[in-house]
């Protein structure tokens, strides 16, 4: 199964939720403002550096980009997909719940 | 643009749906029922006093598929259809019944 | 072909509807509610999930009146109604539950009391795992 995350951890519970109700071993993906989660040093990043053990974690690149995030500053253990990336994770994981 | 229901006026959009759905009575039933060249008989009453019970408690009309499980509970199973709906209601059981029970246009399909 | 047919009538999929969202505040949970109805048409299996805020969708005693918003909580009879409907059917094997998470509940000081339709309390975990076991999720 795939989650993907669209809202800043600053702004919503949408990451909170989603490592609440995602099972060990599914995939999350952080796309749109939910990219802001994959950065090291921010008073959010712990909860992606604990999920890591549980889960896979992809981060939409053109999202970071878009938003001037450096991609070299990333939480260690999370790998950036284009939107081919994105396509494929959907295709192999089946299930996607969209955490709005 | 409004119906005239002895002597007083009831409200209406454009495709006739009565505007209001508190201002509905059985009179303004028979008057949208004859513009719409339905001859109302018994069973179209029960039809419609079913649309106005159901929208009553849940705030929406019925999906057709609850309308035909409706009639065959009140009419036997011969007339649990679409068929039998379509002949009561010739241009639709949803939009036209609804019309005539004074609930606003079904927006859907199913 | 005939045979095509059939099979295809026969598929039963899973859907599961997560509403996340309050009622009123944005149209979230009014087209959510409006896509379990639709779905209830074609006979499937179906979880009414309400997680975080989306508890509120069903909390007793809405009067939108003094909003001037079309109050939208009677609607959720009739997701109780088809759930009556599929327990009662004995011709399909159709499963349909109406799930609130307990950990979203206990954090808004709320309890199953507070709801309007009688629902499944399950733990995160729990939920986790009929998540995990659903073909399609539809959220809001």
């Amino acid at each position: 199964m795939l989650h993907t995350v669209n809202k800043s951890p600053f702004d919503r519970n949408s990451l909170d939720s989603c490592l609440r109700l995602a099972k060990k071993g599914s995939a999350i993906l952080l796309i749109e403002d939910g990219v802001i989660a994959a950065m090291s040093g921010t008073a959010e990043s712990s909860k992606l550096e604990g999920a890591l053990a549980d889960h896979s974690v992809f981060v939409l690149g053109p999202d970071l980009q878009a938003r001037g995030l450096d991609a070299s500053k990333l939480i260690e253990g999370i790998s950036v997909v284009d939107y081919g990336g994105f396509v494929d994770l959907t295709v192999e994981h089946g299930t996607v719940q969209s955490w709005l | 643009m409004a119906y005239e229901v002895n002597g007083s006026a009831i409200e209406h959009d454009e495709e006739g749906y009565i505007t209001d759905i508190s201002a509905w009575n059985e009179d303004l039933a028979a008057i949208i029922a004859k513009d719409e060249e339905v001859e109302m008989t018994d069973e179209h009453w029960a039809i419609v006093n079913f649309l106005r019970e159901y929208y009553d408690e849940y705030q929406i009309a019925p999906a057709v598929r609850v309308l035909v499980k409706a009639a065959k509970k009140k009419f036997g199973p011969e007339k649990g259809n679409n068929k039998y709906l379509y002949e009561l209601f010739p241009y639709g059981p949803a939009k036209q019944a609804c019309k005539i029970a004074g609930l606003p246009k079904p927006t859907g399909c199913v | 072909m005939a045979d095509t047919e059939l099979e295809i009538e026969g598929v039963m999929k899973t859907f599961t509807f997560m509403n996340r969202k309050a009622p009123y505040g944005t149209i979230y949970a009014l087209e959510v509610l409006e896509t379990v109805l639709i779905t209830a048409a074609f006979e499937q299996h179906a979880n009414i999930v309400f997680v975080d805020d989306g508890v509120y969708q069903i909390k007793k005693g809405h009067d939108t009146g003094a909003i001037n918003m079309k109050n939208f909580s009677p609607t959720f009879g009739i997701v109780e109604m088809e759930k009556e409907d599929a327990d009662e059917d004995e011709d399909m094997d159709m499963v349909w539950r109406i799930i609130v998470e307990k950990e979203s509940m206990e954090a808004r000081g709320l309890t199953k009391d507070d709801f309007k339709l009688d629902v499944e309390i399950l733990t995160s975990a729990e939920l986790a795992d009929v998540l995990d076991a659903s073909d399609c999720i539809i959220s809001g």
